[in-house]
């Protein structure tokens, strides 16, 4: 083997690819909470929908993604290699331990929040990204003033193999811009109309929460970041950006639309 | 004595390394306050031996908490309730009269049990030996204030170094890692300029021997530092974790 | 047979050096044929397995912890002395010889404890090299502190835990040998004799402590690293494994056993707090620099606080006396370990003792807070206030520790001449197990030193004086002295195991302890001691009927281990009655009420008594003959020891 190879399959190698792919996924977070934030706009989703076709068809973003689709399937199977090779490390379990005296409950039920938020990942993805890829989706018309864009005149179009995903005219006589794009907003609206759906996206959240409470300060004391100056700052943001604020962020969208 | 106590214990007795081990319940009946845990357990192994029946094996030998001997996880918590200290030093007037006290093995694949409470922890020896040291023969050495080490870089090399090679923070691991005890151990010499010259190969040395020995992945619970009786902090596995991956990635191999 | 102690000829200050050049060397290529068995690895064993190996020997190393890094060395606190003289006091190898043979009471050789002083700035040196994170000062050089018995600042020193950081030192470079596969270490192994072929050393007999196989082991030479047996007296210091088996087996195969009652009793530590109490606890020396020591001045203040009727802070200063201020004004609390020892039991005999027993008397920080603020006295001695504080659950900071003496060290063990070697050929001691730098009285943080210089500096370069007498033959084990000596050790395993009496071997323990403290403790007289010795013998022979042993020998039995280990102190403590019962003078930690000053100071007799009391074994329950190695003073003259 390699010195590289071994580097990885030693305990702290994995414990490396944990918290690089983790990293990874966290930034994510931050730029699909950006662009989730479109959704807020009451502009019968043009934005959202022109966000969610810039992602999915200008060249570097894709790179990125599958970058960051490998790191999810990364980072699941390095945590059930760890947890499969933490369960070995104690064959025989204590009749009595008492975890919670001596460490947060976060970080002794990462496995368990990772699998929700696996779950959860799947369901999402099925429903929106695959989807938004493969199926019939109906197209929004948006006419947008010229003037005064925050005028906006929105109708539906019928699925049509013809149609692009996307599409811009200006129609200076109209004094209007007419963008004609997959409606991946209308998906999102009906979806979090039922109730159970929301709650799924509720509690993935508070998951999501919990896991990055714990994983992304841990994230740095694994890969040895732990200079006296910088920890108040990663255990800042780990609490307070994203143990609290995307988390919620996140979670405001299902609900928003389930009481719009 | 009045305040003296009645307890219930119930003790992980198993014959041997292969025998299949079971709690059982013993009655510890007037318990001075003022015992420490290992003469309260002392005390009951003497009833025992007048009835002719095998006492409760345990390791233990300096009872002032320094040689790292003792080793009992006490309901739930390695070496009991109190934080920072040893099993031996643990007194029991931490406890109430009717107690029940369920005393268990260090549990870890690295560390097998030998007989009733008393495992086999050569694995950190073996750490120990994979680069544990600095190479320097008897003799050959230069007059001890040749090389100035700043107090503060000393203190925190000592800090490492005041580990006792007990276990409690495996045992306490949800994931029965070894990070706590080799991290301290990494540290103390990657801290000071004695160090220097084998820093590199130390710690890789010391990583494989810990995963070769089947101790478990550091989660950064921080469960070993909680119940660390030198209170080692889990700023070494960070040190540590760091001189790892910068000699296994950016060292050229020695 | 005559004693030849080989102390070499010429000035002291040049008979090591000397000494060195004239010894036979081992071709190096020759090394590695040679095998040699250390049994113990604390401080003395440890360095001397690591140095030999590193030389080329190959070593077989013992203990019978899991782990050589237990072994009792660990547990010392204080620190360990150099002359350097890093502080500019004043300091110098001399005066350390000066201090120390001072400090022993004149019952030591002048010529070891030179070399002792000589090479003690050599283990710094080597520790500091090894990674040993001693105290510093801001600047980054290292820090000292001042020890009793001395008037400069000589100890080095890494917190309250000097053995441990000294101890896993020597044990990484054994580790580091381990590793090179010069060493083969067995844990979990306890040595249960010597095995002597023509009156030479060739191996010893094991127990494999977790399945009980009884093995042998052959080698060129042995070496005793196997620590004090100060555990006779059952509550003591030292740790509850702590024993005299390998030393006393040893004495029964032809080693003389020196000056066995001289035992050292500490000041300082944790008084007994009931008959549950299994081992006791000490409060370092160094606590004594900042620490004054007090008790009332009444017998009826003192039955008032017993009793709980006053508290200890309502006494005022006019109630207290500072007793060793008072009387050794010149080194006030810092006097000599026996010196203190001695004042605070009169104390308590005079009925001014302290504590619900009794039995103690008060170390006092008030007044160091006072001036340094407590933050300051926390920094320094933090670890051992908590210590104090979890054991007793009063805290020190605020009420003055109560300390009483306990038994701490032994400065008596096996005879060795200059170079470490028994009466048998071959058979080296070491470190605390022999008994060679102390005198009658140890100085503190002396033993670290005497141990790692035993190991480091001294045994590489005597053992090989031995070796090149020996063919570089492969050994094994095939004479026919392993089996006979092996068959021995299995009797006695069987005999042990068919008691079935009704008596523990921990009560038989503790009886034999509360004799030694009473009658070969602190104060010992001719009655005494005559009283004592009936007492252990009928204790011995009730033991061989009535003890019970549990279990059987092939499993982990540590019912059996300490079996073992008691019925061998039985038998030392009647030859430690019999050292103390021949010494009819006092001297340093020996101190018989027939012999004292006016003052009640301890009365050396030099014109009778300067000589080395070593023992020779004549067989089961048959007298031990004496052999007197006289001590001979060339360079210091002897005076009554004073410290006012
Ligand atoms: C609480 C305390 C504090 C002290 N503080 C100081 C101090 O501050 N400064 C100072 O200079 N000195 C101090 N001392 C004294 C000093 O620590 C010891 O004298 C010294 O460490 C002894 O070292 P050693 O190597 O001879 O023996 P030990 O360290 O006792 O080692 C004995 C070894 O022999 C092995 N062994 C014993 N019997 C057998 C057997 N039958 N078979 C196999 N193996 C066996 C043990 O396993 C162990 O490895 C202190 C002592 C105590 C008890
Ligand atoms: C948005 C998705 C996710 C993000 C942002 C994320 C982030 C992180 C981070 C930053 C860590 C800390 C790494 C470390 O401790 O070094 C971590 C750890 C962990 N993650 Fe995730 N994770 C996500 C999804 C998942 C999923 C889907 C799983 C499960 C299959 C999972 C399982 C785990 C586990 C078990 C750990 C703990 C491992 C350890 O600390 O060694 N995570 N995660
Ligand atoms: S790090 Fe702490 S818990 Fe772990 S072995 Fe060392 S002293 Fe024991
Ligand atoms: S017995 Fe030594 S640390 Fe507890």
């Amino acid at each position: 083997m390699s010195n590289f190879t071994k580097t990885f399959s030693s305990s702290l190698g994995k414990k490396l690819v944990m918290a690089l792919t983790g990293i990874f996924l966290c930034t994510f977070l931050v730029v699909h909470l950006v662009g989730n934030l479109q959704l807020f706009k009451d502009d019968g989703g043009q934005a959202f929908n022109a966000y969610a076709y810039f992602m999915t068809n200008f060249g570097p973003i894709k790179i990125v993604s599958y970058l960051l689709y490998a790191s999810i399937i990364i980072h699941a199977v390095y945590a059930l290699l760890l947890t499969a090779g933490n369960k070995k490390a104690r064959p025989v379990a204590y009749a009595v331990q008492k975890g919670s005296q001596n460490s947060p409950w976060t970080s002794r039920n990462m496995g368990i929040l990772g699998t929700i938020l696996l779950v959860f990942i799947v369901v999402h993805m099925g429903d929106f990204w695959w989807k938004y890829h493969n199926a019939e989706l109906p197209y929004a018309k948006y006419e947008i003033s010229l003037e005064d864009p925050s005028i906006i005149n929105v109708s539906e179009v019928a699925y049509s193999d013809k149609l692009l995903v996307h599409s811009e005219v200006v129609d200076v006589q109209a004094g209007k811009r007419i963008v004609v794009s997959k409606d991946l907003y209308k998906v999102v609206n009906n979806a979090f109309q039922t109730w159970w759906y929301v709650l799924l996206y509720v509690v993935a959240m508070a998951a999501l929460s919990f896991h990055l409470i714990h994983g992304f300060k841990s994230a740095f004391q694994t890969i040895g970041w732990d200079n006296s100056k910088l920890v108040p700052i990663i255990r800042f943001l780990g609490v307070w950006v994203f143990g609290v604020l995307i988390p919620l962020a996140f979670a405001a969208m299902p609900i928003y639309f389930f009481f719009k | 004595m009045s305040n003296n106590m009645n307890l219930t214990l119930k003790v992980w007795r198993q014959k041997n390394a292969e025998a299949k081990g079971e709690l059982v319940s013993y009655q510890a009946d007037h318990v001075s306050p003022d015992m420490s845990f290992l003469e309260m357990l002392d005390v009951v192994n003497e009833g025992l031996i007048k009835k002719g029946d095998d006492p409760i094996h345990f390791d233990h030998d300096c009872r002032e908490g320094i040689c790292g001997s003792c080793s009992l996880h006490i309901n739930g918590r390695p070496h009991g309730p109190k934080q920072g200290i040893t099993t031996c030093q643990l007194h029991m007037r931490s406890f109430n009269d009717k107690d029940t006290i369920v005393i268990e093995p260090w549990r870890a694949e690295g560390f097998p049990v030998i007989k009733d409470l008393a495992t086999d922890r050569s694995s950190f020896d073996r750490i120990q030996r994979a680069g544990g040291f600095i190479s320097v023969n008897t003799g050959g050495a230069p007059d001890a204030n040749v090389i100035p080490i700043p107090k503060v870089i000393a203190d925190e090399a000592f800090n490492s170094a005041t580990c006792i090679g007990c276990g409690a923070c495996v045992a306490a691991c949800k994931n029965a890692s070894a990070m706590l005890f080799v991290s301290a151990k990494v540290s103390q010499l990657a801290l000071l300029p004695q160090g220097q010259p084998e820093r590199s190969r130390r710690v890789q040395a010391m990583v494989a021997q810990m995963d070769a020995e089947g101790f478990g992945s550091c989660t950064n619970t921080g469960a070993c530092e909680a119940e660390c009786p030198k209170e080692i902090s889990i700023t070494n596995i960070a040190r540590m974790n760091r001189d790892y991956f910068s000699a296994k990635l950016f060292k050229s191999e020695e | 047979m005559k004693l030849d102690a080989k102390i070499p000829q010429g000035p002291l200050a040049e008979k090591w050096s000397k000494h060195k050049f004239n010894l036979k060397l081992v071709n190096p290529a020759n090394k590695r044929k040679y095998t040699v068995i250390v049994v113990g690895t604390g401080l003395a064993g440890a360095s001397a397995a690591a140095s030999l190996a590193e030389l080329g020997y190959n070593v077989k190393a013992f203990c019978f912890q899991d782990s050589p890094r237990r072994a009792h060395s660990i547990a010392a606190q204080g620190g360990i002395n150099g002359a350097k003289n890093y502080q500019n006091d004043g300091d110098s190898i001399y005066r350390l010889f000066y201090d120390t043979i001072k400090g022993g009471d004149y019952r030591a050789r002048e010529a070891n404890v030179y070399r002792l002083a000589e090479v003690s700035v050599n283990i710094i040196d080597q520790c500091v090299a090894q990674g040993v994170p001693f105290a510093r000062e801001y600047g980054g050089l290292l820090d000292n502190r001042s020890f009793g018995g001395s008037q400069v600042s000589r100890t080095f020193y890494a917190r309250g835990q000097t053995g441990q950081q000294l101890l896993l030192g020597a044990y990484s470079a054994l580790n580091r040998q381990i590793n090179l596969g010069k060493v083969t270490m067995y844990t979990r192994h306890e040595m249960m004799d010597v095995v002597t072929v023509d009156g030479e050393a060739k191996g010893i007999v094991t127990r494999d402590l977790i399945n009980g196989a009884i093995e042998t082991h052959a080698a060129h030479a042995v070496l005793l690293c196997t620590g004090g047996y100060g555990n006779v007296f059952y509550l003591s210091t030292n740790a509850m494994g702590c024993n005299v088996t390998a030393a006393w087996k040893a004495h029964k195969r032809g080693a003389y056993f020196a000056n066995p009652c001289f035992t050292q009793i500490h000041p300082t530590c944790i008084p007994v707090t009931g008959d549950h109490q299994s081992k006791l606890t000490l409060m370092s020396e160094s606590l004594r620099n900042d620490g004054r020591v007090w008790a009332p001045k009444t017998k009826e203040l003192a039955e008032k606080l017993r009793k709980g009727e006053i508290k200890v802070t309502d006494l005022k200063e006019d109630d207290r006396d500072y007793f060793l201020e008072r009387k050794y004004p010149a080194f006030g609390n810092l006097v000599p370990r026996d010196v203190a020892s001695r004042n605070a039991k009169e104390i308590v005999d005079e009925g001014r003792g302290v504590g619900t027993s009794g039995i103690a008397v008060y170390l006092d920080f008030a007044e160091s807070i006072a001036r340094l603020g407590e933050d300051a006295v926390r920094a320094k001695y933090g670890n051992l206030f908590d210590m104090y504080q979890q054991i007793t659950d009063e805290n020190p900071y605020k009420q003055p520790m109560r300390i009483y003496p306990a038994v701490h060290y032994t400065m008596g063990g096996l005879w060795v001449d200059y170079n470490l070697q028994t009466t048998v050929k071959g058979l080296y001691a070491l470190g605390e197990a022999n008994f060679s730098d102390h005198g009658a009285n140890r100085l503190g943080a002396s033993a670290l030193m005497q141990g790692l210089a035993d190991g480091y500096f001294v045994i590489p370069y005597t053992v090989g004086d031995y070796l090149a007498t020996v063919a570089p033959k492969p050994v094994d084990t095939s004479h026919p002295a392993f089996e006979e000596t092996k068959k021995v050790v299995v009797e006695r395993i069987n005999k042990l195991l068919s008691l079935k009496g009704n008596k523990t071997v921990s009560e038989y323990h503790r009886e034999l302890g509360h004799i030694m403290w009473e009658y070969c403790g602190m104060a010992r007289t001719e009655e005494g001691l005559k009283k004592a010795k009936g007492l252990i013998q009928e204790l011995k022979s009730d033991f061989w009927k009535n003890a019970i042993v549990t279990g059987v020998n092939e499993e982990f039995n540590q019912n059996l281990e300490n079996a073992g280990r008691v019925a061998d102190f039985l038998e030392l403590g009647e030859l430690m009655i019999d050292d103390a019962l021949d010494r009819k003078e006092s001297c340093g930690g020996h101190f018989r009420l027939e012999s004292q000053t006016p003052e009640g100071e301890a009365l050396r007799d030099d014109e009778n008594y300067a000589y080395t009391a070593a023992w020779e074994f004549k067989g089961e329950n048959q007298p031990e003959g004496l052999h007197k190695e006289e001590l001979v003073f060339e360079n210091v003259k002897l005076t009554q020891r004073s410290y006012k």
